[in-house]
């Protein structure tokens, strides 16, 4: 009996674990600033969105402009890279998604079929993709060859998605907003 | 075979420090009077090229940072202003960079003499360890210091490594984040890189005391790979024997080391560098510094973004355990005639996926039909070959391998009594 007593924890066992645990817990919250510190600041956040005019982009051209510091490329499809974007078999692609639910709609409630906005950063490394390039002419990625179609998706190499659509919203006929 | 110290302080101020701080002391044990196997050749001549290199990287780097801005308007600026109206600026720049490149050469060659003499074997695994580690710190601080002059290969270079923990399942996305300090790499990524490429230098500097200390412990291993018997027959002391070997291997590395810095400060560099960041713009052909080249050459050979890093890193740390991959008792390759054709097999491979990491991977080398062999083939085979030489060979040789038979001692071997 007395043994088994002697190996019951005492109340300064308690005492020693409870003191680990707040010091323990001390350490961590002390360490969490020095590590948060590293995420985007105040000011990176708030350069979220920016608004472009896309007017001036004529059918079958593309621009890129800086968003987040990022590439984006908005592009100015013509009817035949909307129908090879549209004749995909779309349960064959690596990454699947319909052409439609990687555009947006217009101030008139219709999708905006001719306008491609993507993000311009390669899903497998982070390069920035040729456009008009590779065997979809959609893009190229020069750094490890992965090709994307005129919608963005990816179709061969070793990307493994398709490439990024930012969060846009048209504000008028020839103005969007990105972020 | 540290054992007892030989120093005798000399006068009465060294006398008075010896009671108090045996700095001298430790100084004495350490480079003058520490016993070094007899038969060292001169590929123990560069753990001394190493301490010089991180001496130099150390103090240009110093003088480099009082010029350097590490602000992405002003960066690139700032080093072609070293380069250009600071006294001297352009030979301090050309020997920083040089040196990280004379310093990759010569921890190359550090480790491929552990490999073939078998310095990694007990009691030296700890040793070892140290060893690797040195080497990945080393990796790291070059990579922080290719990024701070954003050229374009800085920038391109920083975004593809970052990207590449990325790759890691859920928390991958927030940790490249963090890395960036921002959605893309920024001023905040190239603020902290100068941070931590003056920071990593002295943790290495911490880690090569280390490194030395554990060396001291255990003793030098030598190309006979057996043990110390018999100091006063096996050994000599660090000064003057070792001290003279070590300064003329030196003074060989410094005339290539000039040569570079002087008549080819370049030629190991890539052009686009001169070309300032633009993240709207990736250059065509992107690749790492050539240290860098048969990780760069792995990564690219899986076709699987997250298995490529995975093996990309695996290949650095298969290194740290090779001491339990060895089943092998005898350490020199001298005496392991089957190990020491792997050795060379694979330090070829080694190279040949260098060679591969700097191709453009869809490069066909021999055409069939209409594709062909190419370069990620190639070093699909090689990359294969690599991890099955550490974890299978390693393992098998020792169980297979008949070894001839070892020295009596090193005196013996140095005497020339059959090897
Ligand atoms: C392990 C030691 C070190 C290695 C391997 C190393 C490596 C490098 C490399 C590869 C570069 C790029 C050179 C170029 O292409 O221009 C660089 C740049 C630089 N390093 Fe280091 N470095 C080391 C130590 C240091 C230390 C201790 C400092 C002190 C602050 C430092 C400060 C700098 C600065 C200011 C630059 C930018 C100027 C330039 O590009 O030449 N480095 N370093
Ligand atoms: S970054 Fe585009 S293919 Fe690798």
């Amino acid at each position: 009996m007395a043994e088994i007593h002697a190996a019951e924890p005492t109340r300064r066992d308690f005492l020693y674990v409870a003191t680990g645990a707040f010091a323990a817990v001390g350490a961590a919250a002390a360490v969490w600033p020095l590590i948060d510190q590293m995420n985007p600041d105040a000011s990176v956040l708030a350069l979220a969105s920016i608004e472009v005019d896309i007017s001036k982009i004529p059918v079958g051209q593309e621009i890129t402009i800086k968003w987040r510091g990022k590439p984006v490329f908005i592009r100015h499809r013509s009817e035949d890279e909307i129908k090879a974007a549209e004749s995909v078999d779309v349960a064959e692609l690596r990454d699947p998604q319909t052409d439609d639910v990687r555009l947006v709609k217009g101030p008139n409630g219709q999708l905006e079929k001719q306008w491609l906005v993507l993000i311009g950063i390669c899903t497998h490394l982070g390069c920035v993709p040729l456009a008009y390039k590779g065997e979809f002419n959609g893009y190229f990625c020069p750094c490890h060859g992965s090709v994307y179609d005129t919608s963005g998706r990816i179709r061969k190499g070793p990307a493994p998605l398709n490439l990024e659509v930012p969060p846009y919203k048209f504000v008028s006929d020839s103005k969007i907003l990105i972020g | 075979m540290s054992g007892h110290s030989t120093y005798n302080p000399s006068n009465g101020f060294t006398r008075w420090l010896d009671a108090r701080l045996p700095i001298l002391r430790l100084g004495h044990d350490t480079a003058v009077s520490y016993p070094v196997p007899k038969n060292l050749n001169y590929w123990w001549t560069f753990g001394g090229v190493l301490t010089f290199c991180l001496g130099v990287q150390i103090i240009t780097g110093i003088v480099l940072a009082m010029h350097y801005i590490p602000q992405t308007e002003l960066a690139f600026r700032s080093v072609e202003s070293i380069m250009r109206d600071v006294n001297y600026g352009w030979l301090l720049r050309y020997i920083h960079a040089n040196g990280a490149s004379m310093f990759f050469i010569a921890v190359y060659i550090h480790m491929f003499r552990g490999l073939y003499y078998g310095s990694y074997k007990a009691p030296r695994e700890v040793l070892w360890i140290l060893g690797c580690l040195i080497y990945l710190l080393m990796m790291a601080t070059a990579f922080f210091g290719y990024v701070l002059p954003w050229g374009q290969m800085s920038f391109w270079g920083a975004t593809v490594i970052t990207n590449l923990f990325g790759a890691i399942p859920l928390v991958g996305e927030s940790l490249r984040t963090w890395l960036w300090g921002g959605f893309a790499v920024g001023d905040p990524t190239l603020n902290r890189f100068f941070s931590l490429h003056y920071l990593f230098p002295f943790l290495i500097a911490g880690v090569v005391i280390l490194h030395i200390w554990a060396l001291h412990v255990t003793g030098q291993n030598n190309p006979a790979g057996v043990e110390v018997k018999n100091k006063d027959q096996d050994t000599v002391p660090f000064t003057p024997y070792a001290t003279v070997k070590d300064a003329f291997g030196l003074s060989l590395f410094v005339i290539l080391f000039a040569y570079f810095v002087f008549f080819n400060p370049n030629g190991l560099g890539d052009v686009e560098n001169y070309v300032v960041a633009n993240a709207l713009k990736t250059p065509p052909h992107i690749v790492p510094e050539w240290y860098l080249l048969p990780f760069y050459a792995i990564l690219r050979a899986v076709p699987d973004k997250l298995a490529g890093v995975v093996l990309m890193f695996g290949a650095i740390a298969v290194l740290f355990v090779l001491p339990w991959l060895d089943t092998s008792k005898v350490r020199s390759a001298r005496f392991r005639p089957l190990y020491k054709q792997f050795f060379w097999i694979h330090l070829a491979v080694c190279l040949a996926l260098g060679w591969c990491g700097a191709q453009s991977p869809d490069t066909i080398l021999i055409h069939v039909g209409d594709g062909g062999f190419t370069v990620t083939h190639f070093a699909r085979i090689l990359a294969s070959y690599y991890f099955l030489h550490f974890i299978v060979l390693f393992p098998l040789l020792g169980l297979i391998e008949k070894t001839k038979p070892l020295p009596e001692s090193i005196s013996a071997s140095v005497l020339g009594t059959k090897n």
